[in-house]
């Protein structure tokens, strides 16, 4: 099993997508499978980039074997107050300044869902949220 | 099944290489290593994208070129030539005396590669509506990047537009119309005046192909001296040869930067330069690029004005080709372009489109994932032995390529400068030891010196 922690710092979109390309390129040595490896960077930068516009801080921690792969994301920062809202594609809470650097479409927790088998979210509002991704290898 | 026979038309020159590390800095896949004083290359990884003949100091990585009077093997000798060629030559060269120059050269026909054009971007657009799903699609018009994603963007093969780039086109449209006027096929040998060693490979190891409709291929540096040599001594266009110039002012363009994303519809970028290609795919494949229909994506800086083979200054043949882009769009004079209905019949005819590509990813430590695994968990333990100073002394292009071509038993943790001091410390290695260790490497000249 590979283990991977990486930190995000919130507001930060400079550096916004490190740890999907440390992830990414990790996966393209270890998986055989591309559209796998694919599907799920796509789903962590999504995520990524989720806490990045709404938390103050957060962390990845991904787990792979050979038969799937976990990825958990978790931050401090306001929450979600409604998930299933949440999960409406086009719904965003993303400031305006956030929107015009191209993020905040209201898409990201669906591409996330697209991108996945498994997507868990548990948020608390006021105190963060824990997302974790899983796809399957076989 | 995947070939392994990649044809490269780089080659490097054993006995011109000094054994440097310019080359295997800059390589954009690592595909070069240094080892007895030389540049090795892992045939697998490399893309020909021409960087390490560029870098080159002594000039010790050649195009190897198809001998010129194969030509005369063939009856028919066609000359297949792009715009830049004519974007090598100043203002006032008529593209006819220079095609002229090459029929006196021995070929017996000169045919334009970007005839046509126009209605290859009719196709492309008609492509990118119909395949939604796969956005952003990619242009196979360069080949170095159609090998670029196969190497390192397997994900991203599928966005590739199965469409032959105008060169192939051209080659197989040629080809049917001597054949339709009743000429042998074994008569006809088409050759490509290229501006680069990527299309160089393309012909020999054509992707999603059999085999490429192209005979041979001629350096462009080499027709470019021989026509030149000729005009500057005042050459006069022997009559008799009937030449036309017949390029649309988009086909003058389409092999520069944007010349292709200026013809699509909705939301089109044009990227050149193989390290900004390779910045834009990593956002594209991580999905970051959003709504975005069309890329054009081109290995060199101002895309095949920038090929390795092409001999003037690539912004004056830019701008060369862009001033005569605009003299063609005022006269407008393409319009009386006969075979155009022809080529067009030809195209409806399926004979545009590639099979298909596959990904021939080069990343993977291991097909079996758990010792992919185990493999990558050693690189991870190297490289925190390792200085992360990437200063190539090993003969690799970093402490990270180091480190797996330790795991892949291609180095030894040895043929690192740092950990030969360290093992000396220790008196685990002998300055013998260490000394013969860098001669393996780089070879037994480096140490003759008398200082």
């Amino acid at each position: 099993m590979m283990h991977f922690e990486f930190d995000i710092e919130g507001g930060d979109f400079t550096r916004a997508g490190f740890a999907s390309s440390q992830l990414k390129r990790a996966l393209k040595q270890l998986v055989g499978n591309h559209k796998v490896t694919k599907r799920m960077v796509v789903a962590l930068y999504e995520a990524e980039v989720n806490v990045v516009a709404h938390a103050y801080k957060g962390k990845v921690i991904a787990d792979i074997d050979t038969e799937r792969i976990i990825i958990l994301i978790t931050d401090e920062g306001p929450g979600i107050a409604d998930i299933a809202l949440a999960m409406q594609s086009g719904y965003s809470t993303a400031s305006e300044q956030v929107r015009e650097m191209g993020f905040g479409a209201g898409m990201g927790l669906m591409n996330m869902k697209n991108n996945t088998d498994e997507l868990e979210i548990k948020s608390e509002v006021g105190k963060g949220t824990d997302v974790k991704l899983v796809c399957y290898l076989k | 099944m995947q070939r392994k026979d990649f044809h490269h038309a780089l080659k490097i020159q054993k006995e011109e290489c000094i054994g440097c590390t310019h080359c295997m800095t800059i390589c954009p896949t690592e595909a070069i290593r240094v080892s007895e004083g030389k540049a090795q290359l892992f045939e697998n990884r490399c893309i020909d994208c021409g960087e390490c003949l560029r870098i080159c100091p002594v000039n010790a990585i050649i195009i190897e070129q198809d001998d010129f009077n194969q030509i005369f093997e063939y009856k028919r000798r066609v000359a297949l030539v792009p715009s830049v060629l004519i974007g090598q030559f100043p203002a006032d060269v008529k593209a006819t005396d220079v095609y002229s120059v090459l029929m006196d050269m021995g070929f017996t026909d000169v045919y334009e590669v970007e005839h046509g054009v126009d209605i290859l971007a009719e196709k492309a657009r008609a492509y990118i509506d119909e395949h939604d799903q796969q956005k952003p699609l990619i242009s196979a018009f360069c080949p170095a990047v159609v090998r670029l994603i196969q190497v390192k963007f397997p994900a991203l093969v599928d966005n590739i537009i199965l469409l032959h780039p105008p060169l192939d086109v051209a080659a197989k449209y040629y080809k049917k119309k001597l054949l339709n006027k009743g000429v042998p096929k074994e008569d006809i040998g088409i050759f490509y005046v290229t501006p680069c060693a990527a299309k160089i490979a393309a012909v020999k190891s054509p992707v999603g192909e059999e085999e490429s409709p192209i005979n041979g291929v001629i350096n462009m540096d080499f027709i470019f001296n021989r026509v030149y040599t000729n005009i500057r001594r005042g050459y006069v266009s022997t009559p008799g040869h009937n030449l036309k110039h017949q390029l649309s002012p988009e086909g003058v363009l389409w092999s520069l930067t944007t010349g292709e994303a200026d013809n699509m519809q909705g939301r089109s970028l044009a990227i050149d330069g193989i390290h900004n290609v390779i910045e834009f795919l990593e956002k594209v494949e991580n999905e970051e690029v959003k709504d975005v229909d069309f890329i054009e994506l081109r290995a060199c800086d101002e895309s095949c004005a920038g090929g390795v083979l092409t001999t003037t200054n690539r912004f004056l043949t830019v701008e060369r080709l862009k001033k005569r882009a605009a003299i063609y769009r005022e006269k407008d004079n393409h319009e009386n372009n006969d075979d155009l209905a022809e080529y067009r019949s030809f195209l409806d005819a399926k004979n545009i489109g590639i099979k298909e590509i596959t990904p021939r990813s080069m990343m993977k430590l291991d097909e079996d994932m758990a010792e992919a695994m185990k493999k990558m968990q050693r690189v991870k333990e190297i490289l925190q032995l390792l200085p992360e100073v990437d200063c190539g002394a090993c003969g690799t292009p970093n402490c990270t390529s180091l480190a797996e071509d330790i795991v892949q038993q291609r180095a030894s943790i040895n043929h690192c400068i740092f950990i030969q001091r360290i093992l000396e410390q220790r008196g685990e290695l002998s300055k013998e030891d260490t000394y013969d260790i860098m001669k393996s490497i780089w070879g037994q000249e480096k140490f003759n010196k008398n200082c």
